[in-house]
């Protein structure tokens, strides 16, 4: 057996240069961290709902029986709006951001209808 | 109960064969995660790059200008200054790098086992034909393609096909589920247009060229099953698990050989059907000419060659649209994709010598067969990575 090093291998760089959007790095830095992170947890809640659903079903519990836990057709589609929520969730900034750039009359500067409110 | 939320099958219903990368719940997860998020970045956030773009950054061209944009590149040059385009571009980039860290770190744990099972299926016979001493092209050494670490052809260890694992296990994650169970999209759609166009047309020996695993190819061999057909690439790895593979799905007619497709030494008029899935883009300008007139050379007469890629963009295509098919070229690496789609892909083939009347162009749709997948292709619109295809090829 050849031993490869699993953990640098599995997070090397591509080559070519790793384009960045931002003007500052720092924040894309930030942003892949997070994302990771966020990955992370939707691996955990998925895990969770795994063993739930385990427990609920047969009151017995190996991690055999996790790993090869297979969703039925229901249980696949409420993982799937689950991890759809969860993303949405986290992006909901964005998602906000087009909105107030889609509909500028909802997007009103706050500051200004206060004044409004004051004259009328 | 089919839900209004589009959502991607779960990664259990991927399809899988005898050489197929073992993934524990976590890996599951974790690519179901990805899915999810590439529909999201896919149905929610990119069409606000269009929104940015008419409402926020062609006003201000127009205003500093005083005219509109003229070229895509203009255009990417306005929006790399957009926080929208900025935030999904980032996110979009970030995306694929975790589906290649996921697979490889899925993948690279069991590196040795996948060489066993392919070398158990592949040991014999006389359909993978390996050569070590071919050069790899300098089109796939200079950038690893959809960023993926190594690329096709990188071996970690004698008889390794972790690169062709990852890539069979996470095709379904980038493009969540929309190629069906097998992935194999395209070759069924291509296989199914051809006996339904041209039910007369029976190939005795097929050519694919730049095969990768061979996920395309196989649907071919099935539906021409008294074919010859052989399945060429530049990597390894993608053959030895191509062909195990193969062989693990009951098809038997294909033969693996690894050769490049510029230089593959076979007779002049020796095949009927000469075939590429998605690999054009994917070479480069002096690569895609020899290749073009090595297929002239290689068809037999009355022989069919087709080559499914993304739409070429033409004057008739919107800057816009050009701009953001242009993506994946610069930010997922796959560089020459940008100068390929603005070839004009008829002159391609009359240069390799083919007539000009013998040219087709047809657009198909990936034959799918996971019913969630049907669902979403009616919705999604991701540029470049729809299941969607602009097919163009002649007859000799």
């Amino acid at each position: 057996m050849e031993a490869i090093d699993r953990l640098l291998l599995a997070n090397s760089k591509s080559k070519g240069k790793r384009p960045y959007f931002f003007d500052d790095p720092a924040v894309e830095r930030v942003l892949n961290i997070t994302l990771a992170v966020a990955m992370e947890h939707a691996v955990t809640r998925e895990r969770l709902d795994t063993i739930e659903r385990l427990l609920i079903a047969k009151g017995i519990l190996s991690r055999a029986e996790i790993d090869t836990y297979e969703p039925d057709t229901i249980a696949a589609e409420e993982r799937q709006r689950w991890q759809a929520e969860y993303i949405a969730r986290i992006l909901r900034i964005i998602q906000q951001e087009l909105e107030a750039l889609e509909n500028p009359e909802n997007n009103r500067d706050v500051e200004d209808i206060a004044e409004e409110l004051g004259r009328t | 109960m089919m839900s209004k939320e589009n959502l991607p099958p779960v990664w259990n219903r991927v399809g899988k064969h005898g050489v197929f990368p073992e993934a524990n719940h976590d890996e599951i997860a974790r690519y179901n995660f990805l899915a999810n998020l590439n529909r999201y970045l896919a149905t929610v956030v990119s069409p606000g790059n269009k929104i940015a773009y008419e409402k926020r950054v062609r006003p201000k061209f127009q205003a500093e200008r005083d005219r509109d944009f003229e070229t895509r590149e203009e255009v990417r040059e306005a929006m790399k200054k957009d926080p929208h385009y900025q935030a999904w571009s980032a996110l979009r980039r970030s995306s694929m790098e975790m589906r290649q860290q996921a697979g490889r770190s899925l993948v690279l744990h069991q590196a040795n086992e996948l060489a066993e099972k392919a070398e158990r299926l592949n040991q014999g016979k006389d359909t993978l034909k390996l050569n070590p001493d071919l050069e790899i092209p300098h089109y796939v050494r200079v950038v690893d393609h959809h960023c993926m670490p190594g690329s096709y052809y990188t071996e970690l260890m004698e008889g390794d096909v972790t690169a062709a694992a990852n890539y069979d296990s996470g095709l379904f994650v980038t493009t969540t589920g929309l190629l069906g169970r097998m992935n194999d999209g395209g070759g069924r759609a291509i296989s199914q247009w051809l006996k339904t166009e041209h039910p007369e047309f029976q190939p005795k020996r097929i050519l694919d060229i730049g095969c990768g695993l061979g996920h395309n190819v196989v649907p071919i061999a099935q539906a021409y099953p008294d074919a010859e057909v052989i399945a060429i690439d530049v990597a390894a790895p993608m053959l030895r698990y191509g062909h195990a593979r193969a062989q693990d799905l009951g098809v038997n007619n294909i033969t693996f050989i690894q050769m490049d497709g510029a230089n593959s030494g076979f007779a002049d008029r020796s095949f009927d059907w000469i075939q590429t899935t998605m690999f054009l883009h994917e070479t480069s300008s002096k690569s895609l000419h020899r290749i073009g007139k090595e297929i002239y050379r290689m068809l037999k007469p009355g022989g069919l060659t087709l080559h499914i890629e993304q739409p070429q963009y033409s004057e008739d295509m919107e800057l816009y649209e050009q701009f953001i098919r242009d993506w994946d070229a610069y930010y997922n690496n796959e560089p020459f994709w940008s100068k390929m789609h603005d070839i004009d892909v008829k002159e391609l083939l009359t240069k390799a010598g083919f007539k000009e009347e013998a040219f087709i162009q047809i657009a198909v749709k990936a034959a799918n067969d996971i019913a969630e997948g049907q669902q979403a292709e009616k919705t999604v619109e991701d540029y470049g990575r729809s299941p969607i295809w602009n097919v163009f090829g002649a007859w000799k």
